[in-house]
């Protein structure tokens, strides 16, 4: 398995690097520095890189009665013709991953019977591992300002309000690391999903379970010098690096992992959370038919016109009783004909 | 149909569990009764399309140009740039799984390579090997790491896999419906089959329609003459029916309403009785309200299989649709039902070959609705039509003379999922049938299965192809035929009508298939008509045959 080999290698090369001397520049300040420089331009090279190719038709996937006459009742959201419409049905699919909400689970049961079962196991934990990782990245936002906002204060205090040990338990690393394994097993359980499933489906599972459970190891384990990482992760922000002695390494393979998934992020499928507002079927407003929609490429082609349909048949179409526009031409001579 | 197992041993057969083996270490193997008859080299050189020749799947040389790798890869490219939706669906799929069994043929098959995700990575995978960073560094590493990251290099076992798998995708976007990011398989297979027809690989029956249709004007070649002959027919057929003589117009100038609907329903049972139903209409209109609709031999097409061959070829079959509006100087246009003609209309058609500013924004003369919705392409849905008149009283109906029917209804899968026609046609259904039961949720609406037999494979060489396709909506029309009786499967589409006919043989001969406006032909009070002891189909109509003997 080439992703997990992958993961324990990045993992030993930032462990015993940031040991090495000069390896706590190496790993706490260059390659964080030119991994996010490599995840902006890559992402917006990516963004830019598919608007440059135009939409020419319009396809939105409509889920829902279309706007037609007045007395039938349209669904704004699922086949929207207003951009309104769009937005929200756009916020309901990143937000609450609506699509994925309608899954079934299909069996075939008592030899013939089709069935469609309740299946929102995979909506539950990819919602979750989505809505962890967005607080644990929030929470995180902590170390890189001064003051810290209220908001990130107040989100760190709910996700702990269980108040469980010390420090207090933050739900969302431990939702995160479940949700993700979870998304593990499923891969390797289903056999389905085994057959689709590719090293680099595998690779981001890894590096993010890498993430969190050094990050929950830090935390509540090794109880890394908090105050000594955020006087790090300032002079990052402040653009004035320097190394503050004794993090840790456990410190710089979390830092190193998230800077592997920075830069790894825009060569890879993570690029579906750019994709995703792109997606014509989804971003698009169902109203072709009152409103044209224009394809820049569109180009001439040649067709059959009616001219030359009606001289190839213009003599059935006469016999038939068919409207012509051309007469048939007054026939000379009748012989050949009364012979045949 | 002989060469199919019968129906529980066909049931036994299916094992959803994919081999442990990797999709891209197991090799095609292009299977008869799956695969399509190549296209015949006559069909592509009436269109002009490259490499006309006589060539089978089942051989090993395909009679391919020397640089058919060039070819795919620069017409790949040239698509990218062409189509956003091609290059975002390459990059973002994440194999969430969520696709895997939406699809009606990985339902009905369990062949792996039918999830539509897979179906998706047989591009993708030459798309990562070809055009993308990441492939291009891991290539220098060799194939295993390109392997890993599921891309590959573009041989000749790639391409007929291809050829293979894309021509079992009716291109019904259901799958689309699941995914998190609205991929779209359909824009996959459309994108994969405009690719391989570069090279000349098509099926012939879908390259046939699309010659016919550029000559003829219908994809089953019938001339006009010959057109004109069958309605004629139905004519005649009708007047038996109803004691009425109908009297249908074609391509008369300045008339009202252009009619354009499939030549399937012309052509064969049942969608015959459909196309007597909308002849009875159009003369109750014409009677009553003087409504004047013509029919067009030139444009005696709804359908378009060009849809399933090239964008540039839809566009080339289209373009008759305008064209004859134009030259006849009606309002608007009506249009038929017809599956993924309504995706062509609704979505393709005013893009393609618009602005169609030579025609008025459709209004009912009858009710005096604007049809706001199709102000700009100037096609309204004939559902979308009858609902407005029934809506407002202008039909007269006796929905009893359905009641030997129980019906139930099949969405369209491009009317519903590239359109969102839902309840136009229920409200039609609704008000000419007095029995009527919806299949189970997960199988109608945006949710339909499609027939198994759309996008072109509607051939009869592909029978096990067809009859797993249709599986999982026939076993949803099972469900209510044991539960309610249901007895009539009606429907909005004539590729369903030319294939349910014989999957229900085979699934589910106790039921019937129909078209809706066969339902309303057969409710429909024509003035001055006799009275009815028979359907549209001859059958006698329970109660009403007593009447008559005494």
């Amino acid at each position: 398995m080439y992703s997990l080999i992958a993961i324990i290698v990045l993992f030993l090369l930032a462990y015993v690097g940031a040991m090495l001397p000069g390896g706590e520049v190496f790993f706490g300040i260059i390659i964080p520095y030119l991994a996010l420089i490599v995840f902006i331009l890559g992402f917006i090279n990516r963004i830019i890189d598919w608007a440059r190719s135009p939409v020419p038709f319009r396809i939105p996937t409509t889920c829902g009665q279309e706007k037609s006459l007045p007395w039938i009742k349209p669904n704004n959201i699922d086949n929207p013709t207003t951009t309104g419409g769009v937005i929200l049905r756009m916020f309901l699919e990143v937000v609450f991953f609506r699509s994925l909400f309608r899954n079934t689970k299909m069996a075939l049961k008592e030899g013939d019977k089709i069935s469609y079962e309740w299946e929102k196991w995979l909506w539950l934990f990819s919602l979750a591992f989505h809505w962890t990782f967005f607080v644990v990245l929030f929470r995180h936002l902590r170390f890189f300002t001064e003051p810290v906002p209220a908001l990130v204060e107040l989100v760190a205090k709910l996700d702990g309000f269980l108040q469980i040990g010390l420090p207090e338990l933050r739900i969302s690393g431990v939702v995160l690391l479940g949700a993700l394994i979870f998304l593990f097993l499923r891969r390797i359980y289903i056999p389905q999903m085994r057959y689709i499933s590719l090293a680099s489906d595998y690779f981001p599972l890894f590096l993010i379970i890498g993430i969190a459970f050094t990050g929950i190891l830090m935390r509540y384990f090794t109880k890394v010098d908090i105050v000594g990482v955020k006087e790090f992760t300032m002079s990052l922000v402040t653009l004035k690096p320097h190394i503050i002695e004794g993090i840790g390494s456990i410190f710089y393979v979390h830092l190193f992992f998230v800077s592997v998934l920075l830069a790894y992020f825009p060569f890879s499928k993570l690029m579906h959370l750019g994709g995703i507002f792109m997606s014509p079927t989804r971003n698009m407003a169902n109203n072709n038919r009152f409103k044209r929609h224009i394809n820049p490429w569109n180009y001439p082609v040649k067709v059959h016109s009616y001219a030359e349909y009606e001289d190839e048949f213009r003599e059935k179409m006469v016999d038939a009783g068919l409207r012509v526009e051309k007469q048939l031409a007054a026939k000379p001579p009748e012989e050949p004909e009364e012979k045949e | 149909m002989s060469e199919l197992p019968n129906p529980d041993e066909f049931l036994a057969k299916i094992d959803h569990k994919p081999s442990p083996r990797g999709w891209m270490d197991t090799p095609v193997e292009i299977r008869k009764n799956i695969a399509c008859h190549a296209a015949k080299p006559e069909r592509l050189e009436t269109v002009g399309f490259p490499n006309p020749r006589e060539w089978s799947c089942y051989d090993d040389d395909w009679k391919l140009p020397e640089n058919w790798q060039e070819i795919i890869h620069q017409g790949f490219k040239e698509r990218l740039d062409r189509f956003r939706s091609v290059k975002v669906f390459m990059d973002i799929c994440v194999r969430c799984g969520a696709c895997a069994d939406k699809c009606h043929f990985f339902i009905g098959s369990g062949d792996p390579k039918n999830m539509p995700v897979v179906r998706a990575e047989l591009l993708r995978s030459i798309y990562r090997n070809d055009f993308t960073t990441a492939g291009k560094i891991l290539g220098m590493f060799g194939k295993k790491f390109k392997k890993s990251i599921g891309a590959r290099e573009m041989t000749i076992e790639v391409l007929k896999e291809w050829w293979y798998y894309l021509f079992q995708c009716t291109e019904c976007r259901r799958c689309s419906v699941f995914c998190p990011y609205g991929i779209d398989t359909a824009e996959i297979t459309i994108f994969g089959r405009e690719l391989l027809n570069l090279i000349g690989l098509n099926i012939d029956w879908v390259a046939a329609p699309v010659a016919f249709c550029y000559r003829t004007g219908n994809h089953l070649g019938i001339q006009p003459h010959a057109y004109k002959d069958m309605m004629d027919f139905f004519t005649d057929e009708i007047e038996d029916v109803t004691g009425i003589r109908v009297d249908p117009h074609f391509m008369k100038e300045k008339a009202d309403i252009l009619f354009i609907t499939p030549s399937g329903d012309v052509f064969a049972d049942p969608g015959t009785f459909t196309c007597m139903g909308y002849m009875m209409l159009f003369h109750f209109l014409q009677e009553k309200y003087g409504l004047d609709i013509t029919w067009s031999t030139y444009a005696s097409e709804g359908g378009n299989f060009g849809f399933f061959t090239s964008h540039e070829m839809m566009k080339r079959l289209n373009a008759k649709m305008y064209a004859e509006a134009k030259r006849l100087g009606v309002k608007w246009i009506l249009g038929g039902e017809c599956g993924h003609m309504w995706r062509v209309v609704h979505q393709y058609m005013d893009t393609m070959n618009g602005p169609a500013d030579f025609l008025e924004e459709p209004v009912s003369p009858i009710t005096g609705t604007k049809f706001e919705n199709a102000k700009s392409t100037k096609m309204v849905h004939i559902t979308e039509f009858v609902a407005d008149l029934i809506k407002h009283g202008k039909l007269d109906l006796d929905p009893s003379r359905n009641d030997h029917l129980k019906v139930t209804y099949h969405d369209s899968c491009n009317p519903s999922r590239g359109m969102g026609l839902l309840e136009e046609p229920r409200y039609v259904i609704k008000n000419v049938c007095n029995n009527f039961y919806e299949m189970p949720a997960n199988t109608i609406r945006e949710q339909t299965f499609c027939c198994g037999s759309g996008a072109g494979l509607n051939a009869g060489e592909n029978m096990e192809l067809r009859m797993q396709g249709a599986l999982p909506r026939l076993n949803a029309v099972k469900y209510v035929h044991e539960k309610h009786g249901v007895n009539m499967l009606s429907c909005i589409c004539a590729i369903d009508r030319a294939a349910f006919p014989t999957a229900l043989e085979y699934w589910l001969p106790e039921v019937d298939n129909c078209g809706v406006h066969e339902l309303v032909a057969n409710a429909l009070i024509l003035p001055g008509e006799k009275k009815r002891t028979v359907d549209l189909r001859n059958e006698p109509l329970p109660g009403m045959e007593d009447e008559d003997a005494e």
